[in-house]
C-alpha cells in the first residue's frame, strides 16, 4: 500500500471515480504542470476512495511521497528535527569532502569554504518559508534543491493557489525569480538581515540562509542587497 | 460538619499532593473547598485557555506554583502556526498585580516574550523556578533579565525552546551573591556561551545538581565544570567533535571519575566517539540516559556504553542502534521502565540500512520486565510482533509506535495492523498513551473503544475507513482526555453524534479529516463552554463570508472545554465559531 500523494490543487473536492488527470491538468498554470509531472488521481490508490490525504510538497511523478515530505510527519519535534538535519548536512558534507577528487565543480573552493567552517556545516536543511497573506508557514528542504530556479520552482509549487484565489479560478504562476511577478523571494541571513535572493553565488546563498519569505512587491521597494534592512529586534512576535 | 478545626483539615490535605485529588477534595464540601482553596500551592492548567488568569487567582490566592500549557501538541510538528496564541504575558501581569507569591512558573507550548520573563523577574521576590519546555518568542535578553533580577534563582530549566540568542553575556548577569542554583539547563541555546561566566557561576552553587550544556562548551571547559561540581546527578554534555588530545582526556577522566552522584547523562550533540569511553567508570550508577541527540555516535559505540549501564531506567537512543543494539539493551538493563527509539535519518533515503525493526521490540519487550512506557520509531513493523510485544509486557502505561511510512501494512502479511495493536490495548489493561501507525481500518478503533478503558491520550495519523473508527473511540474510550487525528477519512457524522462528550474532555484536535465547516458550526452552536477553532490556510477564503462554503472541509478544527468563553487573542485566520 503506498503512501497518499495528491495535489492540493486549489482544494477542488475530488469525485471518487473520476478521471481528474486531464480535467486540472490544463486549466492550471498550462504547460509548466507537465512537466512536473502528472496529478495522481484516485485510479493510483485503488483500495483507499476518496480519502483526503497530505500534502506533498514537491511532486516528483507517481512516486508516494516520502515521509518527511508530508507536513509535520513524522510526528518528530522541530527541535529535534532540525537538529537531525543539521547532523545528516554533516554527514553529506564529510562524505563529499572524502569523495574529493571525485566530483570537480566549477566553484570548487568556493563550496569548501561554504560547506566547512571550522569542520562544521552550516545551516544546510530545512529552513521555513512565509508568504505574506498566507498565514501557514511551511518548510522547504534546502538540500534538495539545485539552484535558484529549482527553488524557485518549488516554492511556486508550495504556494501554489495561495495567491488569493479560489479552486474555479486560474491560478497565476509566481515567478519569483524574475522581477515580473507581484511578489519577491526574500531571505534572512545569518546575520539577521533580510536581503534579496538571488544576487550572490548559490552555494554561498545555502551557506547563510535562515529563513525565506516571499514578500509582496510594493514592501520590498525598501530592500536591496547586502543592505542593512532595519532589524526586526522585536522578537515579540516570532514568525 | 468537620470534627476537626480548620487547621488540622489543612494539615491533612498538605500530603494530598495529586491534581486530581486535590480536585476531588474540594468537591466533598463547601467547608473543604474553601480550605482546600486557600491551601492550594501548586497548580496545573492542562490548556491556558480553559481558564482565564483573574479566575485563577480568585479561586486559588495563595499559590505558588502555576504548571500553563498552551499550544495543542501537534504544534509541535509544525501544524499550528506561530501566531496561534498561548501568550503567556496576560498571566504574569494578572499574578504581579494581584500579588501572588509566585515562586515556581512551568510553561509548555507557549509565546514567552523578552517583556514577560522581564515582568516576571521583578515581580515576585521569591521566584525560584523557572521551566520553559517547547516555548518561543524570547531571547537570551529575557534570560538576562532573570539571571539579574531573581535573588532566590534555583532552577533556571529549558528544554527544547526556540531562542533567539543574542550572544550576549546572560550567564555574567548572575550576580556574585547568586549562590543557590540547583538546576541549570540551557542545552537548547545555539550560540556561544562565556564559559569562564559559566565556570565562575558553577564554582558558586554548592548546590547544583544538574547541569546541561549547550553545543558551545567544548571539552576542556567541560573538565573544570565537572571538577568544581562533582556532586552532580544530572549533566548534559554539550559538543566536542574533534580527538581530545591525551592531556584533556586524562583530565576529563578524572574529573568523571569523582563524580559519584551521577545518576543522568544526555547531551553529546556531536561527539567523538573515542571521548566516551571517558564515560564508563559511571555507567554502572546511571539510571537514565538519553543519546538521541547524539547522531555522531556509531551503534557499536553506543552498544559498548550500553553493556555498562546495568542500572538504567530510562533510555533515550537513536535508532543507529539497530535491533543488534535493542537485543544488548533487552540483556543488560533489566530495571529498563522508559524507551524511547528515535529516527536517525527522516529522509528516508538511506534504505539499505535497516535501523530498527519489530525485532528489536519484541527483544526489549522479552528481556524488560518493567517497561511501561515506549515511543518507537520504525520502518515496518507485523501483527506477530506486537502480539508477542502485548504478551511479554501487560503493564504498559504509554505506547506509541511509529511506522515512518504512513499507511504501511504489515510487512509479512501485507495486511492491516489492527490485529497487533488490537492485541496491545487488550492485555494493556492500565494503558493511558497510545500512538497508532501504518496500516489500520476502522477495527482497530473498535478495539481500542472496546479494550481500552483507561486510554486518556489517542493520536491517530492516515487510519481508518469511516466515520464508525472514530465513533467507536469516543463511545468506547470513556477517560479519554486528549484526542488528536489527522488525515484519516472521519467526518461530520462522527464528529457530532456525541457534542456534550467534549466537555469530559481537554481537547480534540483534527486536521485534514472530512469535517465540514457546516458540521463545525452546528457544533458550536449548541456548545456554549466549547471553544470550536477553525485554521484555514487559505486566509484569503474566509473575506467572503457571502460565499461561506457550509460543504467546504476545514484544515485544521481545534476544540477544547472552556469556563471563560471565546478568547480575544486570536489571530485573523484563526476562526472561533
Amino acid at each position: 500500500m503506498r503512501g497518499m500523494s495528491e495535489l492540493e490543487a486549489g482544494k477542488c473536492n475530488l469525485p471518487a471515480e473520476s478521471e481528474l488527470e486531464l480535467g486540472l491538468g490544463l486549466s492550471l498554470g498550462g504547460g509548466a504542470w507537465k512537466e512536473r509531472g502528472r496529478i495522481l488521481t484516485a485510479k493510483d490508490f485503488p483500495s483507499v476512495g476518496s480519502k483526503r490525504s497530505a500534502e506533498s510538497s514537491s511532486h516528483q511523478g507517481a512516486s508516494p511521497p516520502r515521509s518527511s515530505q508530508v507536513v509535520g510527519w513524522p510526528p518528530i519535534g522541530s527541535h529535534r528535527m532540525n537538529s537531525l538535519v543539521n547532523n545528516q548536512a554533516m554527514k553529506v558534507a564529510k562524505a563529499e569532502e572524502e569523495d574529493g577528487e571525485k566530483n570537480v565543480v566549477k566553484n570548487d573552493e568556493l563550496k569548501d569554504v561554504s560547506m566547512k567552517v571550522n569542520g562544521k556545516v552550516q545551516g544546510l536543511g530545512f529552513v521555513k518559508v512565509n508568504m505574506d497573506g498566507v498565514g501557514i508557514g511551511r518548510k522547504v528542504d534546502m538540500r534538495a534543491q539545485s539552484s535558484y530556479e529549482n527553488l524557485a520552482q518549488t516554492l511556486e509549487e508550495m504556494f501554489f493557489g495561495m495567491t488569493g484565489t479560489t479552486s474555479r479560478e486560474k491560478v497565476k504562476p509566481l515567478r519569483l525569480l524574475d522581477g515580473s511577478s507581484d511578489f519577491v523571494l526574500t531571505y534572512e541571513d545569518k546575520e539577521g538581515d533580510w536581503m534579496l535572493v538571488g544576487d550572490v553565488p548559490w552555494r554561498m546563498f545555502i551557506n547563510s540562509v535562515k529563513r525565506l519569505r516571499i514578500m509582496g512587491t510594493s514592501e520590498a521597494s525598501g530592500l536591496a542587497p547586502r543592505h542593512q534592512e532595519q532589524k526586526d529586534r522585536q522578537r515579540n512576535k516570532p514568525v | 460538619m468537620n470534627y476537626f478545626p480548620d487547621e488540622v483539615i489543612e494539615h491533612v490535605f498538605d500530603f494530598v499532593v495529586s491534581h486530581k485529588d486535590r480536585n476531588s477534595i474540594s468537591l466533598v464540601c463547601k467547608s473543604w473547598h474553601k480550605i482546600e482553596r486557600f491551601s492550594r500551592k501548586e497548580v496545573f492548567i492542562g490548556n491556558c485557555y480553559a481558564i482565564n488568569p483573574e479566575r485563577l487567582i480568585g479561586r486559588f490566592p495563595c499559590l505558588k506554583s502555576l504548571t500553563l500549557k498552551g499550544k495543542p501538541h501537534f504544534a509541535d510538528f509544525n501544524l499550528v502556526p506561530h501566531e496561534w496564541g498561548g501568550f503567556v504575558l496576560p498571566w504574569i501581569e494578572a499574578l504581579a498585580r494581584s500579588r501572588v507569591g509566585l515562586e515556581e512558573l512551568r510553561l509548555k507550548r507557549m509565546v514567552v516574550t523578552d517583556e514577560s520573563l522581564e515582568l516576571l523577574s521583578r515581580s515576585f521576590a521569591n521566584f525560584k523556578s523557572l521551566v520553559l519546555v517547547s516555548c518561543e518568542g524570547f531571547t537570551t535578553d529575557g534570560l538576562a533579565s532573570i539571571a539579574t533580577n531573581c535573588r532566590h534563582l534555583r532552577e533556571l530549566d529549558l528544554q527544547e525552546n526556540e531562542i533567539d540568542d543574542h550572544r550576549g553575556q546572560w550567564l555574567n548577569c548572575f550576580p556574585d551573591s547568586c549562590t543557590t542554583l540547583i538546576s541549570l539547563n540551557f542545552a537548547c541555546l545555539k550560540g556561544e556561551t562565556n564559559v569562564a561566566a559559566l565556570e565562575r557561576l558553577v564554582a558558586r552553587s554548592p548546590n547544583l545538581k544538574s547541569l546541561k550544556l549547550n553545543r558551545a562548551v567544548p571539552l576542556d571547559a567541560l573538565a573544570r565544570l565537572m571538577s568544581c561540581a562533582p556532586q552532580l546527578v544530572d549533566l548534559g554534555v554539550g559538543s566536542y567533535e574533534n580527538e581530545p588530545d591525551p592531556e584533556s582526556f586524562a583530565k576529563l577522566m578524572t574529573a568523571i571519575e569523582k563524580c559519584i552522584s551521577l545518576r543522568s547523562l544526555s547531551g553529546f550533540l556531536e561527539v567523538a566517539p573515542l571521548c566516551l569511553p571517558a564515560f564508563y567508570p559511571i555507567c554502572q550508577n546511571l539510571i537514565s540516559l538519553n543519546l538521541s541527540y547524539a547522531a555522531e555516535i556509531q551503534g557499536n559505540h553506543l552498544i559498548k556504553l550500553i553493556q555498562l549501564c546495568k542500572r538504567l531506567q530510562r533510555l533515550w537512543i537513536l535508532d543507529s542502534i539497530g535491533d543488534k543494539g535493542l537485543v544488548v539493551v533487552a540483556d543488560t538493563c533489566k530495571e529498563l521502565q522508559e524507551l524511547r527509539v528515535f529516527p536517525s535519518d527522516v529522509h528516508g533515503e538511506e534504505d539499505n540500512i535497516a535501523a530498527v525493526t519489530e525485532v528489536g521490540l519484541v527483544a526489549i519487550s522479552a528481556g524488560c520486565p518493567k517497561l511501561h512506557s515506549i515511543l518507537y520509531f520504525c520502518k515496518q513493523m507485523t501483527n506477530a510482533a506486537l502480539i508477542a510485544v502485548a504478551k511479554n509486557c501487560p503493564n504498559f502505561i504509554r505506547f506509541r509506535l511509529c511506522i515512518l511510512e504512513p499507511h504501511k501494512p504489515d510487512h509479512i502479511t501485507s495486511q492491516s495492523l489492527d490485529e497487533g495493536f488490537g492485541a496491545i490495548v487488550q492485555a494493556c489493561k492500565g494503558l493511558r498513551r497510545l500512538s497508532v501507525s501504518g496500516l489500520l481500518t476502522d477495527q482497530v478503533f473498535l478495539y481500542i473503544g472496546m479494550y481500552a478503558e483507561q486510554l486518556e491520550m489517542l493520536s491517530i495519523a492516515f487510519a481508518g475507513d469511516t466515520d464508525k473508527g472514530m465513533l467507536y473511540v469516543l463511545n468506547g474510550c470513556k477517560k479519554m482526555r486528549k484526542l488528536e487525528i489527522r488525515d484519516s477519512p472521519f467526518g461530520n457524522a462522527a464528529l457530532l453524534a456525541d457534542v456534550g462528550r467534549y466537555e469530559t474532555m481537554r481537547s480534540l484536535w483534527m486536521s485534514s479529516c472530512e469535517v465540514t465547516l457546516g458540521g463545525c458550526k452546528r457544533l458550536a452552536q449548541n456548545s456554549p463552554r466549547l471553544n470550536v477553532e477553525i485554521i484555514n490556510e487559505n486566509e484569503n477564503n474566509r473575506m467572503e463570508q457571502n460565499e461561506e462554503d457550509e460543504g467546504e472541509k476545514v484544515d485544521k478544527l481545534y476544540l477544547y472545554r472552556t469556563v471563560v468563553g471565546t478568547r480575544k487573542d486570536a489571530p485573523p485566520y484563526v476562526r472561533i465559531l
